[in-house]
């Protein structure tokens, strides 16, 4: 397991060397945002004249050269200072805080769905392959990865909420019903399922022609051939050789493609009104709050890094060369 | 006689349309009886190794699939078994070997999972009573520390521990039929002959029939009992081996026979004359493997204190298995590689201590043919250019060199229309013709061949060994020939320079390298050389090529 | 390469036919837009929220009165434009850093990657909205957000290709014959790397079309260019009085995409026919 342990470490110092950089950009993006602070700041207190802006630039260092706010901006951020919202009036970071977890349910729930039912439909079609069953699949699966997000979203509670009345339109429980404990747990999982099923499906899609066509290839290489030769069953040769085999492709796509789709969560939880930081983005760009909508950026960058860390460790469970040769 | 193990009846396996022939294999018929191996020897597509994959129901269905005859398992018609009962005799009665130990094992299963896969499938032994006998059979085939090794992933074993690995899963559930296809061909010669002897150790051991598949007459001359000729998916000849290989009738079969490179006795030795052409002298090269920002990269030493001369007009062949650095050295002459250390002179300058500019134009002198005939030619452009690129790089009118890639594709034996034509429409020998045209369009003094033929069919290696043979000859052409095939080396090499882990261990004449080896590596090569008790009958030897 | 092979292979595959026939047509609206509906699309046509089939409005109207039929038709102009210039860009940036770090390997191949690993890493549609929000929403900001968070994945493809190319004997052979660095690039290994990032390429407008119509479904469109994204943004909220409203100009993303993505996947199977055919 020491192998292991290498890998996961060699892995945090990567995602420490990217999330700098990020944090780099991000001070860049800061600087280029319309608005300087110093009059921001100054028009919130009334007093726009020269001498009381030159004293507010003082204040907040941003008379120095740009380095040394830099690196003023990075020792800000290492404590978990994001700035401050004069929109609302209240530090970025405790905002962001407060939407997180909504958006953690959602993006997480939404991977783990995708990648299970892509991986377990583009299976379903590689084994069926040039029957029915690989026809629709194949078919849905073009359809879902042609379709825009949000659309899908606005379609499926245009059906199941607004038509059928089956499922809440949005929002995250049930305003003033005042669940507890499981109650509230399932109240919550009914409002989940649209924005999830909405979020996973693009990427399921995907995931399942991914697999499909892994699958394909895998089938014809020596080993499998070798399988056969054992006189194997069918079922067998597919779960022990073929699939895990196949997975491999599709878990390093996930993993480039977890930045999508927490980007995604944007549009999602827009048409949902789901209470995330997805939506805090949305109301940010709205207002052109600059420094919640960066405050968002840095965060979800961080997000995506924790789930290259979560793919590069499934990656490793099921390969185990990448121990050696990493 | 009793009833043959395997008995093969007027069996035809049908190709899908558009394919170059309607059947791969055409009313092949032939036995094999327990206590035997049958060799079965073709060139590629001669439909050898479609046979064994019908047998074990590995036709890529839908679109190759048998279209007549029967394949008899102790009388029963195997085809016209249902799926479990042929999947009960795979793996169990009839057991298979492939080619490619790298890619034949599943890289994400533990070896001695895998094997024991086929007893969980074909016995009722309880999983610890698998795990003892996988570690017996891994003992069997001359694994050390079994135990360990079962529990190993496939990555960390050598090419030929993977092959041994291989035949314990074969050898599991005691198979009557051990089928071997190729089983030799990807392996190092020293490799290749461990792997034979324990192959057959094994098959006299335990009297099992076994159909061993091979292009190569010298593993034929090995361990044959039999041996069956097969081209274009028809059998030509089939008979007791000492008949094939000391009395062939059959005009292919012989032809075949006479290809297999041998050392010619009577060659003269190379009279060196005036200074010599090239000096490789103590050329070291390192390669840092992986590495990156965050982990220290390993050192390869592929190149170490390599000291070599070559003659104006002499063929100098560089032998040695996967490794050794032969190709390290080829490179660094012909300037694709940048050695570390040691010079390399040209004709008394030093190539290693030019710069890009003052290198240019020794370009012209030394000049490569390559190993692989299919990515050795870029496939966009047309044969007549591909020729011509070098000259007109160095500055010739187009037209002209064009009109002299026309001449050098006639030299190499391709007919004029050639040069319009794109390299998928030759196949793999015209293709290294056309190599071979495109280094002599340089004018060089120095041809550096890198496996120029270990990618060709048999007879076609022997055309095109020929052809370099003769083209040297003509235009007093120096030679490095590099190789991993002694017998290759023996036949067109005046001198021979043997490589072993980045060093040369030993360097002479090819007589006295033959005859007189002084290296103990030098002589387990020479040793490994399959058939090497076989003599090639008089009649088919190739004339002393090196007799001036 | 568009000779009579590529249109065999491509013209086998029914789905990339198809799709070349519905992007054809997409194309002829976008280019007679102002013929098939003349005036302006943001200007009032007929009464607001008349359902589809009217006689004002084929597929209905808007709050506003506006025909939602010649926003459609003018919004492919905006969806093709952006969606062929920002892969252009992309394509641009991705190639240039692929083949420079394919070609030259080692110190150059390991600072270029990394560079390309925190872009991807980068999660996409947030940059996008980030830069547009920041440097005011107009069609080149939002080209060229798009090709700034698209490129990735072309610098990956065109450096594996130079990657393998590069160490291919037919362009070893053109180095022992003392051909120039620029000649090998230009004449060896483009050629031959060209046809998977035509491929990508194909694909990649899909996707920025719908990353377009993202942006503009937040807000953050060209306020001047009438576009489906906003369409669709514009519609959500009244979307239980008005279905039409945010339905067709959906359809008429999706139907361009996957357009795209079926002559994408026949582009593939022409262009690398070892993929396509079963038998090496």
């Amino acid at each position: 397991m020491l192998g292991f342990a290498q890998l996961f470490a060699s892995r945090l110092v990567k995602a420490a060397a990217i999330l700098i950089a990020i944090v780099v950009m991000n001070f860049f993006l800061v600087h280029a945002a319309p608005g300087d602070p110093a009059m921001v700041m100054a028009g919130e207190a009334g007093a726009a004249d020269e001498k009381f802006v030159t004293q507010l630039r003082e204040q907040f260092g941003l008379d120095r050269p740009l380095y040394e706010q830099l690196g003023t901006y990075i020792g800000k951020v290492v404590q978990g200072d994001l700035g401050f919202s004069y929109r609302q009036q209240r530090p970025v970071w405790d905002i962001l805080a407060e939407r997180l977890p909504a958006t953690l349910v959602l993006t997480l729930t939404a991977f783990i769905l995708a990648l299970a039912a892509g991986v377990a439909l583009g299976t379903l079609a590689a084994v069926t392959v040039g029957t029915w069953a690989d026809s629709a699949i194949t078919v849905v699966a073009l359809l879902a990865y042609a379709t825009p997000i949000y659309w899908i979203g606005l379609m499926l509670s245009l059906l199941f909420s607004i038509q059928l009345g089956w499922l809440p339109a949005f929002g995250y429980e049930t305003i003033g019903a005042g669940y507890t404990g499981l109650a509230h747990v399932a109240d919550v999982a009914v409002h989940l399922i649209l924005p999830v099923i909405t979020l996973a499906l693009f990427y399921m899609a995907g995931y399942a022609r991914l697999t499909r066509a892994s699958m394909l290839e895998v089938r014809s290489l020596d080993f499998v051939k070798t399988a056969k030769a054992k006189g194997l069953t069918q079922g067998r040769i597919v779960t022990r050789h073929v699939l895990r085999n196949a997975i491999l492709p599709v878990i390093t796509v996930a993993g480039i493609q977890a930045g999508q789709l927490v980007g995604g969560s944007i549009l999602i939880e827009t048409v949902f009104a789901w209470p995330g930081i997805g939506r805090l983005a949305f109301e940010a760009v709205l207002q052109r709050d600059y420094q919640v909508l960066l405050g968002i950026f840095l965060v979800t960058s961080v997000m995506v890094i924790l789930f290259n860390i979560l793919t590069d460790i499934l990656y490793g469970l099921v390969d185990p060369r990448i121990q050696v040769s990493q | 006689m009793t009833t043959p193990l395997l008995d093969v009846r007027g069996l035809s396996i049908a190709l899908p349309p558009g394919a170059d022939r309607p059947l791969a294999v055409d009313n092949l018929t032939f036995t094999l009886n327990p206590d035997e191996i049958l060799c079965v020897v073709g060139e590629s597509g001669s439909g050898k190794s479609m046979t064994a994959h019908a047998m074990m129901g590995l036709l890529p269905a839908p679109h190759v699939r048998v279209a007549g005859g029967s394949l008899l398992f102790k009388g029963k018609d195997v085809l016209a078994m249902p799926e479990a009962e042929q999947r009960s005799l795979r793996g169990g009665r009839i057991a298979m070997v492939f080619q490619e130990p790298m890619t034949a094992l599943n890289p994400l299963m533990r070896v001695g999972r895998q094997i024991g896969e086929s007893l969980r499938e074909h016995t009722d032994l309880p999983a610890p009573a698998r795990r003892a006998r996988v570690v017996e059979l891994l003992a069997q085939v001359g694994l050390p520390n079994p135990a360990e090794l079962a529990e190993a992933y496939p990555f960390r074993l050598s090419g030929g521990q993977r092959q041994r690995v291989m035949i314990a899963m074969a050898l599991a559930c005691q198979p009557d039929i051990l089928i071997a296809d190729e089983p030799t061909t990807a392996l190092d010669v020293t490799t290749q002959k461990q792997i034979l002897d324990l192959i057959r150790s094994i098959q006299a051991e335990r009297h099992m029939g076994m159909m061993f598949i091979t292009h190569d007459f010298g593993v034929v001359a090995e361990i044959a009992h039999r041996v069956a000729v097969m081209r274009h998916g028809k059998l030509v000849e089939y008979g007791a081996a000492s008949d094939v290989l000391n009395r062939p009738q059959h005009p292919y079969t012989r032809q075949l026979i006479a290809s297999v490179p041998h050392y010619i006795e009577h060659r003269d030795d190379h009279a060196k004359t005036g200074a010599p052409l090239l000096v490789a002298d103590k050329v070291r090269k390192v390669f840092n493997v992986g590495g990156g920002l965050f982990k220290k990269s390993k050192q390869v030493v592929a190149g170490d204190d390599l000291s070599l001369t070559i003659h104006p007009g002499e063929t100098v062949g560089l032998v040695g298995e996967s490794g050794s650095g032969k190709s390290t050295l080829g490179r660094s002459i012909v300037g694709l590689i940048k050695p570390d250390s040691g010079r390399i002179l040209f004709e008394g300058t030093d190539l290693l201590a030019l710069d890009r500019k003052g290198f240019r134009p020794y370009r012209r002198a030394v000049q490569m043919v390559f190993q692989d005939p299919y990515a050795s030619l870029n496939p966009r452009h047309r044969v007549g250019d591909i020729v011509a690129q070098g000259p007109v790089a160095f500055g010739e009118d187009r037209n002209r060199a064009l009109a002299r890639a026309r001449e050098l594709l006639a030299m190499v034996g391709l007919d004029g229309s050639a040069a319009d034509r794109f390299p998928h429409e030759f196949s793999g020998g015209q293709r290294q013709r056309i190599g071979i045209a495109r280094a002599l369009a340089m004018e060089p003094k120095l041809l550096v061949a890198d496996e120029p033929v270990s990618a060709l069919d048999v007879s076609v290696q022997g055309q095109v060994l020929d052809l370099l043979d003769d083209i040297r000859r003509r235009l007093n052409l120096a030679m490095l020939f590099i190789t991993h095939d002694l017998r290759v080396a023996a036949q067109v090499c005046d001198t021979i320079a043997v490589m072993r882990r980045g060093k040369i261990v030993e360097m002479g004449t090819a007589r006295e390298v033959f005859t007189h080896p002084r290296d103990t590596y030098t002589r387990s090569l020479l040793d490994a050389i399959p058939g090497k008790a076989w003599h090639i009958p008089v009649d088919l030897q190739q004339a002393p090529a090196g007799a001036h | 390469m568009m000779n009579s092979d590529f249109w065999r292979a491509f013209a086998r595959n029914k789905g990339a036919v198809l799709g070349l026939v519905i992007l054809i047509a997409i194309v002829v609206l976008a280019a007679f837009a102002s013929v098939f509906f003349p005036g302006d699309p943001w200007e009032m046509a007929t009464a607001p929220f008349q359902p589809p089939l009217s006689e004002d409005a084929l597929l209905g109207s808007d709050m506003l009165g506006r025909d939602i039929a010649s926003g459609i038709a003018h919004g492919a102009r905006v969806s093709l434009l952006i969606g062929l210039t920002s892969t252009a860009a992309a394509l641009a940036i991705g190639v240039t850093l692929g083949a420079l770090a394919g070609f030259h390997g080692g110190k150059v191949d390991d600072a270029i990657m990394r560079f390309t690993e925190l872009f991807q890493t980068i999660p996409n549609f947030v940059l996008a909205v980030v830069l547009v929000a920041i440097f005011t929403p107009s069609l080149t900001t939002i080209v060229l957000a798009i090709a700034i968070v698209s490129w990735p994945p072309l610098a990956r493809l065109a450096r594996a290709e130079f990657l393998s190319l590069r160490s291919r004997e037919f362009v070893q052979a053109a180095i022992t014959t003392g051909q120039s660095n620029s000649t090998i690039i230009l004449r060896q290994i483009l050629p031959n790397s060209l046809s998977p990032i035509i491929v990508s390429a194909s694909l990649m407008v899909a996707t920025a079309i719908l990353l377009e119509s993202s942006l503009s479904f937040l807000g953050l469109g060209d306020p001047n260019a009438m576009s489906w994204g906003y369409m669709i943004g514009a519609a959500r909220t009244v979307i239980r009085q008005a279905w039409w409203m945010s339905v067709f100009p959906g359809l008429a993303i999706v139907l361009t995409v996957l357009a795209l993505n079926l002559v994408g996947e026949g582009l593939n199977d022409a262009l690398n026919p070892k993929l396509a055919r079963s038998r090496g």
